[in-house]
């Protein structure tokens, strides 16, 4: 199949990806340093460190949301990975039908259960206890966050672990491994390619999200996607300024991809995928 | 330690459905509460199948998604087709740009795309030609973000296959077209209808990108819902996620059902062998 023009046959997805892949990202690097009138700048860059509260925030209930999902999640997928075949692919697919519902409705769901006369604070009610602010707050974004992402989690991590032979472990014990050791010899290493995919589909979703600090952060819970949208469809509107963000954005998420690759280094790139 | 690992398993599924059987229950509630349930009604269902924006938003949803995934198979096959036979940095750099949409923020190619067609806006009015946000451009988006789905699992099913059956069809005197859709397509068939399918679904569900690219008048489902969760209380969105839940619960349901017959179907065959 190889012929001297064959290679041609990329040509026509070659130019749909320089007009709509290269292009729209190198005008968000032109708008991020340019003013109105087109001359080069670096207020808008600059401007973004107004924000750095806001830029810290979505950092840290990323990490915190991912972090959860991660410890959640990981016990789950070795468990599933354990299973006969048809206990696993039911797990499977229970685990797939939430994510296949739209987000949106997801989240929603929550709104509903956290808000003030929602079906939390009036479980709550009936032992004489609360209102309870739960909605708008940062815990509920965390939660949100680790209810939407959760599956991006424990998929990966389980793929990775049906790759782990029983006689492994086995051979492990026979040489006299406590449980402990087995986990930290042999099937937390053996999963940490899981771990940096799992880490990932969570965190750059998570850091990136505008839907879910909005509807169960309130208004006092920014995070950058909240900005850039302001800078985009809201009344801020200021494209210039929202494309340093969105630079600032995707320069964050190298910096934090970058850190999770030093520890481990043969990143397998298919994995990615789920 | 069976029934811990039994008992954290469940707190999981109820984690995870809790949220889904909450919605899915005050969708036949009578009033608008949304914690009180006072009595059992089917009128929010109603109420959905005669909501002309939803039902105009459901069918502008099905047209982008089908028409989307349908030019990116048939781009991305052909390119797979191509990236195949290139040498193998050309080939590494594309695959690079191919990464782009997947691993980049949904927001940032959102903003990107807004960018993008704001500025051919520009262009395109100095000769005098309308280009509004609409149709047009969701599908743009959508094809754009589609591709790398269909690449992935078309490229890798061209690589298994036995490269001489094309040579061995051409040697018999086919000409090359042919021989492509007699011998190649067919072999490389599962991973067009994976690519299509898992292309369509994505497009189906996309809410960010076509938030920043959709005009006025082309709403998708996605984008119609949201605007109803900034409506305080909408029952209607209860019907919605009842309905969802359900087709895609006998779509999940049917596709396991198919994959654990046909795979003791090729353990019978193994053993027969």
């Amino acid at each position: 199949m190889k012929t001297k023009y064959s290679s041609l046959f990329a040509l026509p997805y070659l130019i749909w990806s320089l007009i709509f892949i290269i292009v729209p990202m190198g005008l968000v690097v032109v708008f991020a340093f340019t003013t109105e009138g087109g001359q080069f700048t670096l207020d808008y860059v600059s401007q973004v460190g107004e924000y750095t509260n806001v830029l810290v925030r979505s950092v840290w209930l990323a990490a915190i949301a991912t972090a959860i999902c991660l410890l959640i999640g990981y016990p789950l997928a070795f468990m599933m990975s354990r299973m006969p075949g048809f206990q696993q692919r039911t797990m499977l697919m229970l685990i797939m039908l939430p994510m296949w519902m739209n987000f949106l409705l997801r989240t929603y769901a929550w709104m509903t259960i956290l808000e003030k006369n929602g079906l939390i604070n009036k479980l709550f009610g009936f032992i004489g206890l609360g209102p309870f602010d739960l909605i708008n707050t940062q815990g509920a974004v965390v939660l949100g966050m680790v209810y939407n992402y959760l599956p991006f989690m424990i998929l990966p991590l389980y793929s990775i672990m049906t790759k782990i032979d029983n006689r492994t472990i086995e051979a492990a014990q026979d040489l006299g491994a406590n449980t402990k050791n087995v986990f930290t010899r042999i099937v937390i290493p053996m999963s940490m390619p899981g771990v940096s995919t799992g880490i990932t589909m969570v965190f750059v979703p998570s850091v990136s999200t505008f839907i879910i600090s909005r509807m169960l952060g309130g208004g006092g819970n920014l995070l950058i996607g909240d900005l850039i949208d302001l800078q985009f469809l809201g009344n801020a509107y200021n494209p210039h300024l929202g494309s340093a963000i969105s630079l600032v954005l995707m320069v964050l998420i190298l910096l934090c991809m970058s850190i999770l690759n030093q520890f481990n280094d043969d990143e397998d790139r298919e994995g990615m995928l789920l | 330690m069976k029934w811990l690992s039994k008992t954290y398993i469940w707190v999981i599924m109820a984690f995870l459905y809790a949220p889904i059987g909450v919605l899915i229950f005050f969708s036949f509630n009578q009033s608008k509460s949304r914690s009180n349930f006072t009595g059992f009604t089917l009128d929010w269902y109603v109420k959905l199948f005669n909501n002309d924006l939803i039902i105009q938003s459901l069918v502008n949803t099905l047209i982008v998604a089908l028409v989307s995934s349908l030019i990116a198979t048939v781009i991305g096959t052909v390119a797979a087709v191509g990236l195949n036979s290139m040498k193998k940095w050309t080939k590494s750099i594309i695959m690079n740009i191919t990464y782009l949409p997947i691993v980049n923020p949904e927001i940032v190619i959102g903003v990107s795309f807004m960018l993008l067609f704001v500025m051919a806006q520009g262009i395109l009015s100095h000769i005098n030609m309308d280009f509004e946000f609409g149709y047009m451009t969701l599908i743009l988006a959508h094809v754009t973000f589609n591709l790398p789905y269909v690449i992935l699992n078309v490229l890798p099913k061209i690589r298994q296959m036995d490269k001489y059956v094309y040579d061995a069809a051409l040697d018999l005197g086919c000409p090359p077209a042919r021989a492509f859709f007699k011998v190649v397509m067919p072999e490389i068939m599962p991973g067009i209808l994976s690519g299509f399918l898992m292309a369509f679904t994505y497009s189906l569900d996309d809410f960010v990108i076509s938030y920043f690219v959709s005009g006025a008048t082309s709403q998708t489902l996605p984008i119609t819902i949201y605007s109803m969760t900034r409506r305080k209380v909408s029952p209607e969105i209860n019907a919605i996620s009842t309905i969802i839940f359900v087709i895609v619960l006998a779509v999940l349901l049917l596709v396991n059902f198919y994959g654990a017959r046909k795979e003791k179907q090729s353990r019978r065959e193994g053993a027969r062998v």
